[in-house]
């Protein structure tokens, strides 16, 4: 096992590397120019020419490419080519908000899909089932942003249970810390409770078919025991394989949530780069991301050989 | 020397000097929560000339002269200035308790390192660089400016409102590269930023400088007092739809820029102030490029004017809110004081679309492939680019719209090439009202050729009547070489003004005090 993990964590790093060069041509080549954004509208060409040159972006690709991943090897993100700052203190300003909604959201979901996911598959064919059913359809196919504005409309203006936007530290109480993320985590685990929902709701029937579970239940066994205990732990690897996958798309999520709620994390920090082209922070932003779910997979791998013991590594 | 004594302002910044420092007078005390129009992503005013960090640094760093409503320049760092009569030697004085927030007195060399920064980055300041034969502090309260010619329009280059405005910052941070950031945010303004509290793009926060001494005049924009009544100010950027529920929550106290949908609602509740937030708003441009045909024919470019109805794009822009907008027959800002419309019936008359179809056939650009730069961002550009692209081919042109971000639109309007080679034909664009107020800080509407802003328009009439407004000693000087300005531009149709467009902004009642301007003004604002 330790030696697996080794491995695994070893692989991450070409893994990485690819990432990085990736991240890094698709820059390069994507249009725009943060030379003219920081320049202005009415500057000159020549303003914004040496404004360029000044931020060495007028310098060959693998010159660039090259001093890039060297301090990023040494642990050194760079400098934001707008605030000064290094990318790494910007990122350190903004992860406590994104955790803190996916860790939330995560939870949510993982509390009211699975159980939904069981019911419906213990009541298949019934009217809970559809109605749990139709409830993941829906989830999957709105957006995150109407959803989101819906609950902040019902739930912020009307309502006036919970603030429309923005973020508490959890340095300043647990309760305003929870009451800004509430919404937004119900906005973004929409999708995930769905995706969650629908596949525990398969990887239950099939385990419920199985001939063990007939067993089970003909030596007496309660419906609770059987559902929870013998079942779900059985269907519980198809279903953190969605939980580990669905990570990229609570990401993706976590950008138009934070614009939605106006909540300061690395969403919008990576929207706002983008609409710069503030260099450095994007590729800083898309590697963090990056290696955070290269590791949830590791996580969610070892994950297995606690719930199939038959696993091997 | 013999000396035409101009000191402005003396006694006036003797009673300042008496006066105490602003205190925090019960609820006014309380943070002032403010959302900006964008967030701030720099500090630095030179390097970066975005409008949201201009008004970010006109609480921090304060300017030796700042204009007023009316445009006219008046002390602010300054106690007074004297002018020698052949008008090439200015002699400023600074005014007495001037304090970075480092604690270090201001000093003339401070000065003087931060107009020579300035003047590398900015358009005036390019004039007065060109013209400069000495630039020194003869001792620390005093700055000596020696002109090879005179410049009448010296003390509105140093106050005016359009960024880059000439903030005056210690010499060791003046010292900076103007091509790149400065580290530090220490300016004399009447507010500390609080570096560590920022958080770029999303929050700043500005804590009043309880040293800071303002003038004793009333506050007018960048000139008088800049008495700071609220504890702190704190900016939090976010959307436009979330700052006005932000609003309607009690959550923030003013919001620069309500979009237009949310303004009647926001009107229908108690507890909160809907209005302009600046009269002079922001004028339409349809930019042409010169140097490449269909729009390198003068009669092509009138032909477009012709046809144009500004209704239709300001109807794009804002919505069916008519308070939001009006024609506007001029490169210039109505209601401003050098308005003037002359030559503006191309755009004011009856719309011609036989007439312009047939003086662009007169042309031989009939049928001409067109290249419109489409940016899909901000959202004025992108509703004008596609008014524009029907009027394109209503006129007959074959059309090739790209869409792209404004990022990539600034990168490829600086490109000269043919429109068939990776060049442009047209693009939209909208340029602040106040700074159309007059041809100091509206360089889109020179026609330098090569020297001129994209587009590269060649003619020499109208860079005569630009010469001839800087040269104006007298407002009547001045009105009058504007007038000629906008009558030759339309002639040469330099650009196409599509109309003047307003927002609004929105403040609880328990604010008082915001006023209406080219950027938000926190003195004499306060919070009960």
């Amino acid at each position: 096992m330790v030696a697996y993990i080794a491995r695994r964590v070893l692989a991450t790093i070409p893994v990485m590397l690819v990432v990085a060069f990736f991240v890094f041509s698709l820059l390069y080549l994507a249009p725009g120019d943060p030379a003219a954004v920081i320049a202005g509208d009415q500057a000159t060409a020549a303003d914004v020419e040496r404004i360029r040159a000044s931020l060495g972006l007028d310098r060959p690709f693998l010159i660039r490419f090259g001093e890039w991943l060297w301090r990023v090897l040494q642990g050194d993100l760079g400098v934001s080519i707008f605030t000064n700052l290094p990318v790494s203190h910007m990122i350190a300003q903004r992860i406590e908000p994104t955790t803190a909604l996916m860790l939330l959201t995560i939870t949510l979901a993982i509390l009211i899909a699975v159980p939904m996911g069981v019911l419906a598959a213990w009541k298949a064919g019934s009217w809970v089932d559809r109605a749990v059913m139709a409830f993941a359809v829906f989830g999957f196919s709105v957006p995150v942003f109407v959803t989101g504005y819906l609950l902040a409309y019902i739930f912020a203006l009307e309502l006036e249970w919970l603030p429309v936007q923005g973020y508490t530290p959890l340095a300043q109480g647990f309760w305003p810390f929870l009451e800004n993320l509430i919404l937004p985590a119900l906005a973004l685990g929409s999708i995930y409770i769905a995706l969650i929902a629908r596949i525990t709701r398969a990887a239950m029937l099939e385990v419920l078919a199985q001939d063990y579970i007939r067993t089970a239940r003909a030596k007496g066994l309660g419906t609770g025991g059987i559902l929870f205990l013998h079942a779900l732990k059985n269907a519980a690897v198809p279903i953190s394989t969605v939980i580990g996958l669905g990570i990229a798309l609570l990401i993706g999520g976590a950008v138009v949530t934070e614009s939605v709620f106006a909540i300061p994390g690395l969403g919008r920090l990576t929207v706002d780069a983008i609409l710069r082209r503030d260099y450095p922070v994007i590729q800083g932003v898309v590697l963090l991301f990056s290696f955070v779910y290269v590791l949830v997979n590791l996580a969610i791998d070892l994950l297995y050989t606690v719930f199939d013991p038959r696993i091997r590594y | 020397m013999h000396r035409r004594a101009l000191i402005t302002a003396l006694a006036a910044a003797g009673v300042a000097l008496a006066a105490p420092a602003v205190h925090a007078q019960g609820a006014a005390a309380r943070t002032l929560r403010f959302v900006p129009h964008a967030g701030l992503s720099s500090i630095d005013p030179i390097w970066g000339t975005q409008d949201v960090v201009r008004n970010a640094a006109a609480l921090v760093w304060d300017m030796l002269y700042g204009v007023d409503s009316q445009f006219r320049p008046q002390p602010q760092m300054a106690e007074g200035h004297l002018v020698s009569d052949d008008g090439l030697v200015w002699t400023i004085r600074l005014r007495e308790g001037l304090m970075f927030h480092d604690g270090e007195r201001v000093r003339g060399a401070d000065v003087v390192a931060s107009l020579e920064r300035w003047m590398v980055r900015d358009p005036m300041g390019q004039m007065i660089l060109a013209l400069r034969q000495e630039l020194s502090a003869p001792d620390d309260r005093t700055i000596r400016l020696v002109l090879a010619r005179p410049f009448p329009r010296l003390l509105f280059a140093l106050g005016k409102q359009a960024a880059p405005c000439a903030f005056v910052m210690p010499e060791r941070l003046a010292r900076t590269d103007p091509f790149m950031p400065i580290t530090e945010a220490v300016g004399s303004g009447p507010m500390r930023f609080r570096t560590d509290l920022w958080e770029p793009g999303r929050r700043a926060v500005f804590e009043r400088f309880a040293v800071y001494v303002p003038r004793p005049e009333p506050p007018d924009w960048l000139a008088g007092g800049k008495r700071i009544a609220a504890e702190a100010v704190e900016w939090r950027a976010m959307p436009g739809d979330e700052a006005a529920a932000a609003l309607q929550a009690g959550e923030v106290d003013w919001v620069e820029a309500v979009p237009p949908d949310r303004a009647p609602l926001l009107r229908r509740q108690r507890g909160f102030s809907v209005e302009i937030a600046d009269p002079m708003g922001a004028i339409g441009a349809l930019r042409f490029n010169h140097l490449h045909p269909p729009f390198g024919d003068v009669r092509v470019r009138r032909a477009v004017a012709m046809a144009a109805d500004q209704q239709d794009y300001m109807r794009a822009v804002v919505g069916a809110d008519d308070v939001l907008w009006r024609r506007n027959a001029s490169f210039f800002t109505p209601e401003t004081p050098l308005f003037s419309e002359d030559g503006g019936e191309v755009l004011s008359g009856p719309r011609d679309l036989d007439g312009a179809r047939r003086l662009i056939a007169e042309a031989g650009q009939q049928g001409a492939d067109v290249v419109l730069l489409a940016a899909t961002d901000p959202a004025p550009v992108r509703a004008m680019t596609e008014v524009s692209e029907a009027l394109f081919r209503s006129l007959g042109f074959r059309v090739a719209a790209e869409p792209m971000s404004w990022g990539e639109l600034a990168r490829r309007r600086a490109v000269k090439d043919p429109p068939g080679s990776g060049g442009w034909n047209a693009f939209h664009t909208f340029h602040a009202g106040a700074d159309c107020a007059s041809p100091a800080a509206c360089t889109a509407i020179r026609a330098n050729g090569p020297d001129a802003w994209f587009g590269w328009p060649e003619n020499a009439a109208i860079e005569a009547e630009v010469a001839a407004w800087f040269a104006a000693e007298t407002l009547a000087e001045e009105r009058a070489a504007v007038a000629r300005l906008n009558r030759a531009s339309m002639a040469f149709m330099t650009w196409v003004p599509t109309g003047l467009f307003l927002s609004y902004q929105a403040w609880r009642r328990s604010v008082a005090g915001v006023t209406a301007g080219p950027m938000p003004f926190f003195w004499g604002v306060q919070k009960s």
